[in-house]
């Protein structure tokens, strides 16, 4: 197996670095990073000193993820179009043992309708045709929910592989990944068996992936590293690059049933994998933080990094997800505060 | 710009703090302050005053007494007179005021941060999260020194008239540096703000006041140079306690050289910024974010020279390029601005000379193109590369948000071009080896050592 030991496309110099060169309408990259058009990850062959490269200071990236909230804020009109911004992001998601078609239903009509239509109206923002990303669900309900959305542009993402732990056969897990697209699923979010991790087994972690890449046909994959089990900062970068490598559409931090989910740090060294990976290879994969993201406010800090150490790519859900529910409604009780200068009780806001 | 289209644009958009409290409390002063000697303002005896601005709009905030060597010898009269009351307090009577200095302090901590960042320039961030914070820090953890001053330092005695002169970089913590553990161990001061920024050390006077200190433990004589100049040549002061410049601390060793007066200086500084090949890169760039571009880089602490190992200098210098693309330069009272305005016009130039100095002797100077606000004292994030020994801007301190990049092939080397400055203030060391790090952070001269960190304080 030949490794790619040299990533197409040198660092530019030191003179032509700039902000993002501009535009030109007829540009179909699937993102921009500094200025590089970047591609669909096709995935690369399993580069083991890029796993073993990875050096990661926990202390330093806490420090700096504990200031993202206070080195950026956005006030006023900004911030409204910001908290829109975060709904168009968003996967909404039920994955409840005590989920039934109805109840899968209803969160479709809040995908399609996520701010009530009077407020709407007050923001005067008709023409953002605001609706959330996408819709996770398990398996069971993938055909309830594309019937539900149909000729919406709204996604079914199906979580599968043994969700949430992940550790039912292989050949089980493949399986149900297939059934999932075959039942209509736009995107299917994977969930790593940990345990490679834990291991050092970098091979077997980048087979299975690849191997459900293989199964997920045209459906975009996401891939769950479970970072509430990976605990780890080290981990999560490894976990990350091995992730990428083997061919994953969006990185994913968490199953949103771990003790600690999505937080800043996590976050952080993520997004900074991804960077890496863009620029040692020109393709550019998502992220999803998924679970523990409840405020409008903390949506707001998840934007700033993504803008801040990605760029405006990533703040599109081409290439960024929240994995949440709740948070949706804290963002309307904001917006309609932004309004009308008060915040209403949250049952004055059709539930999801 | 609607909703709409600020939705396509995703800009952070403005977001200002409120000054109108900061502003509310200069006019309650009439926009005119005197001296505060023996616990009451005093107009100054030649009635001379200047002005202080707010660098980032040129904007005159204040007039301020001008303090003449009558002046100052007022104030030192004050603190010997107050001096035995004060020392004859219990500890635990002393420690009691500072304490309430602290909670006072606390309690203003809005109104103190807007008034640093418009005497200043430095963003409302950092004045509001990093400066006053450690200033209330310091006077609690002071307070609890004062307490246990005798068990902990039995037979020592106080100095007893401190003279204190600070700079402008961090005006009201350069404050609390000198005042809080004078007073905890039984000194009176005399204290000297910086003639840029003297407003927030007239606000503390305020507080001093607020809490009933005794009239004359603290006293506060604004003015410039020759003001420091008569503080530091009074008779009857027993220490003089200096931050600031190397130039200036040199100046007052030498006027102190043949008098009784007991001297502390901390001066400048060139600090290394040292980065292994096994560092974790991108938070080593972060840490230069606040090693060199916290405060406009207006820090005698600096880590102002970088030193990367050759294999992973492309790198990290590309890390860094790209991070100060993100860097956002504007007015200082923005909260999601990272750099602010440059104290003074004087300082602004010195900056420029030094950048260009080290361009015309061989350095290649490279700025992000980030938009830089249209007036207003504002000098961009800079990286100088190709920089060697020999260079100005690897001898001399800046003093501004300049970063100087030089490379090295091993840790012996690292420590040599670490060592070779006359400065020795601080350093800082970026590797994951545990071995590296403590090996080379152990032969480097300097008085405060980082490891994978920059800048961080704390009273303790």
């Amino acid at each position: 197996m030949s490794n790619v030991t040299k990533a197409p496309g040198k660092t530019p110099s030191l003179d032509k670095r700039t902000t993002e060169a501009p535009i030109s309408p007829a540009d179909t990259a699937l993102a921009h990073l500094r200025g590089r058009a970047l591609e669909a990850n096709r995935g690369v062959p399993l580069n083991l000193d890029w796993v073993e490269d990875v050096r990661i200071n926990t202390s330093a990236v806490e420090r700096r993820a504990q200031t993202l909230g206070t080195r950026r804020t956005v006030k006023k009109d900004w911030q409204a179009a910001w908290l829109l911004r975060a709904i168009s992001c968003m996967d909404l998601t039920t994955l409840s043992g005590d989920d039934t078609d109805e109840r899968v239903r209803r969160l479709c009509a809040k995908a399609r309708q996520p701010i009530q239509h009077e407020l709407v109206k007050k923001l005067a923002i008709e023409s953002l045709e605001i609706k959330v990303a996408a819709v996770c669900v398990y398996h069971s309900f993938v055909e309830t929910a594309r019937r539900a959305l149909e000729g919406s542009s709204i996604r079914v993402a199906a979580v599968s592989t043994g969700f949430p732990a992940g550790l039912s056969p292989l050949p089980e897990r493949i399986d149900e990944i297939r059934r999932s697209v075959e039942a209509g699923a736009d995107e299917i979010d994977v969930v790593i068996t940990r345990a490679h991790v834990f291991g050092g087994r970098w091979q077997a972690l980048y087979d299975e992936i690849a191997s459900f890449k293989h199964a997920c046909g045209p459906a975009h994959m996401k891939v769950i590293l479970g970072t509430g089990d990976l605990l780890t900062l080290r981990n999560v970068a490894r976990a990350s690059v091995v992730a990428m490598m083997a061919g994953a559409d969006f990185i994913k931090t968490s199953t949103g049933k771990e003790p600690v989910n999505a937080t800043l740090p996590v976050g952080l060294v993520m997004t900074r994998a991804i960077r890496e990976y863009a620029n040692r290879t020109g393709f550019a994969v998502g992220f999803k933080p998924a679970g523990g993201i409840r405020t409008a406010k903390q949506s707001l800090e998840w934007l700033s990094l993504m803008k801040d150490e990605l760029g405006p790519s990533w703040l599109k859900s081409d290439l960024f997800r929240f994995g949440a529910s709740g948070m949706l409604a804290d963002i309307e009780r904001q917006l309609e505060h932004h309004a009308t200068g008060r915040y209403s009780a949250d049952y004055r806001h059709p539930l999801a | 710009m609607s909703i709409v289209e600020q939705f396509v644009t995703m800009d952070y958009g403005p977001a200002p703090e409120d000054p109108r409290e900061a502003f509310a409390w200069l006019d309650r002063r009439s926009r005119r302050f005197g001296h505060f000697i023996g616990g009451a303002w005093q107009v100054p005896l030649d009635a001379k005053y200047f002005d202080t601005t707010d660098p980032s709009t040129g904007e005159k905030l204040a007039d301020l007494a001008q303090g003449s060597a009558s002046d100052v010898n007022a104030a030192v009269k004050a603190a010997r007179s107050a001096l035995p009351a004060w020392q004859s307090l219990t500890p635990h009577a002393r420690a009691r005021y500072l304490y309430a200095l602290a909670r006072q302090v606390q309690k203003h901590s809005r109104r103190l941060a807007v008034l640093e960042t418009l005497d200043n320039g430095k963003p409302i961030r950092e004045s509001r999260d990093i400066d006053i914070p450690l200033v209330a820090r310091h006077f609690y953890h002071h307070a609890g020194w004062a307490q246990l001053l005798e068990q902990e330092f039995p037979g020592l005695t106080a100095c007893g008239v401190v003279g204190q002169i600070i700079p402008w970089n961090f005006p009201l913590l350069m404050l609390a540096w000198k005042i809080a553990p004078a007073l905890a161990t039984g000194n009176t001061v005399v204290l000297k703000p910086a003639e840029f920024t003297p407003l927030t050390a007239l606000a503390f006077a305020e507080i001093c006041q607020e809490i009933d200190l005794p009239p004359g433990v603290v006293n506060i004589v604004t003015g410039d140079s020759s003001t420091g100049e008569a503080l530091v040549a009074h008779p009857d002061v027993d220490k003089i306690a200096f931050t600031g410049s190397t130039e200036v601390g040199r100046a007052i060793r030498k006027a102190t050289a043949h008098s009784h007066k007991r001297l502390s200086l901390e001066l400048g500084g060139k600090s290394p910024f040292i980065v292994f090949e096994d560092a974790d890169l991108d938070s080593a760039v972060e840490g230069l974010v606040d090693g060199i571009w916290l405060n406009q880089g207006q820090v005698c602490c600096a880590g102002s020279r970088l030193l990367m190992q050759e294999s992973i200098a492309e790198l990290l210098i590309a890390k860094i390029c790209d991070r100060m693309n993100t860097l956002r330069v504007g007015p200082p009272l923005d909260k999601a601005i990272d750099i602010g305005a440059i104290i003074a016009r004087v300082q602004l130039d010195r900056i420029q000379g030094l950048v260009d100095q080290g361009v015309a002797e061989g350095a290649s100077c490279w700025q992000p193109s980030i938009p830089m606000p249209s007036r207003g004292l504002y000098f961009p994030p800079t990286l100088l590369s190709n920089v060697h020994p020999t260079s100005v801007v690897a001898q001399q301190e800046i003093f501004g948000p300049v970063l100087a990049a030089m490379t090295f092939r091993t840790p012996t080397e690292a420590v040599e071009l670490a060592n070779n400055t006359v400065y020795g203030l601080a350093a800082c060391v970026w590797s994951e080896s545990i071995n590296v790090s403590l090996h080379v952070a152990a032969q480097l001269k300097a008085g405060v050592l980082w490891v994978n960190c920059t800048n961080l304080f704390d009273a303790s």
